[in-house]
């Protein structure tokens, strides 16, 4: 998503809240499922997280006066209310693991020389092992690596010194790549 | 760990699922507006692939598949477009006549675009056919003087080419300037088309002349007025700038709005 592209997003939102919502909605609502997605795991959850994350800012931005509209930085503004979303859930389920289970898993068998992308079922098996890592490491794979932040920005939305979020995706990544070998060697 | 991060950044573009925009909206209580279709239509140009809504006609391109276009639809405006094999007889009739050059009452649909977008677009819409006017003549038109860059960027999206003729704006200096569909050659092409001499604009801006003034009515024009043209060789004197006009007693003609540009 470009910054250009957000500035008009906020520009519309701040003078037209309807349609610059529709807007906002139709831009972001695969990227905040993404990103539901892979914290969650599930496809069921995916979807809730990323309707309340909609929901949540369709009430904040109408109790914003447009000067604060026309600042926010959307991209960072819509992850943090999907990440709290995401949190205040797991803390009502009791932080509900998400069991791994090697039969309900399917290699990639397809996973020659050439790569291809990933099927629909490879991908909601990718989401269900990075569900599985510590949050802390999980949000900072997830933003870094499934939506594409830089670092700085990493850092900045989860409050955490840059080398901080560096170190926990480091893990984060050792600890797929262990879990995923496994997972093959299993099936 | 390469094949690994490839993986989740696939992860990344993961589509929700279909109909899930939509239920959002209708949790917040927005109506959706009548989805997009489009269809092929016959023009002048050639076959054309037009979108239209409940608001208007949301988008065209000339050139491309059909896949082409959905794919460029839903990453320039953000949301799918359905095909339907014919277009509505009288939708079709618009569009062909507009590109042909009939005075056609077009309506569009540019409420999901940004204010300033909307704004370029929209005062491009009103530039008359045979005729040409800078982007610093669309920016002053718009109350925004300065954004003469970002006027050009909004014309380079323009969603709607050909009916919003974003191929009559051009550089102040007389010279064509960028044309997103096709480069400048097609730009000149089109506007030959439409009855302007492009070189012949690019001579006159050569030698420093950008207005035409009449020495009978004392007024002056942008060289591609309809007014400016009526004007008979004998009587027609070249204009430097604004200065030079106002100062040979000169008044900028109302209907082209010349100081603008």
């Amino acid at each position: 998503m470009g910054s250009e592209r957000d500035e008009e997003l906020t520009r519309a939102l701040a003078v037209d809240p309807v349609g610059g919502f529709e807007a906002l909605v139709y831009a972001y609502q695969h990227r905040l499922y993404a990103f539901s997605l892979a914290m969650s795991g599930e496809p069921m959850d995916a979807e809730e997280i990323a309707q309340d994350t909609f929901m949540r800012a369709h009430v904040a931005l109408s109790r914003y006066p447009s000067e604060r509209i026309v600042v926010l930085k959307l991209n960072a503004w819509l992850h943090q209310i999907a990440l709290n979303v995401f949190r205040n859930r797991a803390r009502r389920r009791k932080l509900r693991l998400v069991p791994l289970d090697p039969d309900t898993l399917i290699a990639d068998s397809a996973a020659g020389p050439e790569r291809q992308a990933l099927s629909r079922a490879a991908l909601r098996e990718l989401a269900n092992l990075v569900s599985g890592l510590p949050e802390h490491q999980r949000a900072a794979v997830v933003l870094r690596c499934v939506q594409g932040m830089t670092y700085a920005e990493v850092a900045a939305l989860l409050g955490q010194p840059e080398g901080t979020i560096k170190a926990s995706v480091h893990r984060g990544l050792q600890t797929l790549k262990r879990r995923a070998g496994a997972l093959s060697e299993v099936s | 760990m390469e094949l690994l991060e490839t993986d989740l950044r696939d992860l990344g573009h993961v589509n929700a699922p279909d109909g899930f925009a939509e239920r959002v909206l209708a949790a917040v209580g927005i109506a959706p507006r009548t989805p997009d279709t489009y269809a092929e239509v016959e023009t002048s140009l050639g076959v054309v692939h037009v979108a239209w809504n409940s608001e208007g006609i949301s988008a065209l391109r000339a050139a491309g598949t059909a896949g082409e276009f959905e794919r460029w639809f839903i990453s320039r405006l953000g949301r799918p477009v359905a095909r339907v094999e014919v277009p509505p007889d009288r939708l079709a009739r618009q569009v062909s006549g507009a590109i042909a050059g009939l005075d056609r009452r077009l309506r569009f649909d540019l409420t999901r675009l940004g204010p300033f977008e909307q704004d370029v677009l929209r005062k491009t819409a009103e530039i008359p056919r045979g005729e040409v006017r800078s982007y610093a003549w669309v920016a002053r038109e718009i109350g925004r003087p300065r954004a003469v860059r970002a006027v050009g960027t909004a014309l380079g999206n323009n969603p709607i080419p050909y009916l919003i003729p974003c191929h009559r704006v051009v550089r102040s200096d007389g010279t064509l300037g960028q044309y997103s569909a096709g480069g400048t050659n097609a730009k000149r092409a089109i506007l030959q088309q439409e009855g302007v001499d492009a070189g012949w604009l690019e001579m006159l801006a050569g030698n420093g002349a950008r207005f035409i003034g009449s020495r009978t009515t004392q007024v002056f024009c942008v060289p591609t007025c309809s007014h400016a043209r009526r004007i008979k060789a004998p009587n027609r004197v070249f204009l430097r700038d604004e200065r030079e006009a106002r100062g040979a007693g000169y008044r900028p003609c109302s209907r082209c709005r010349p100081i603008a540009s």
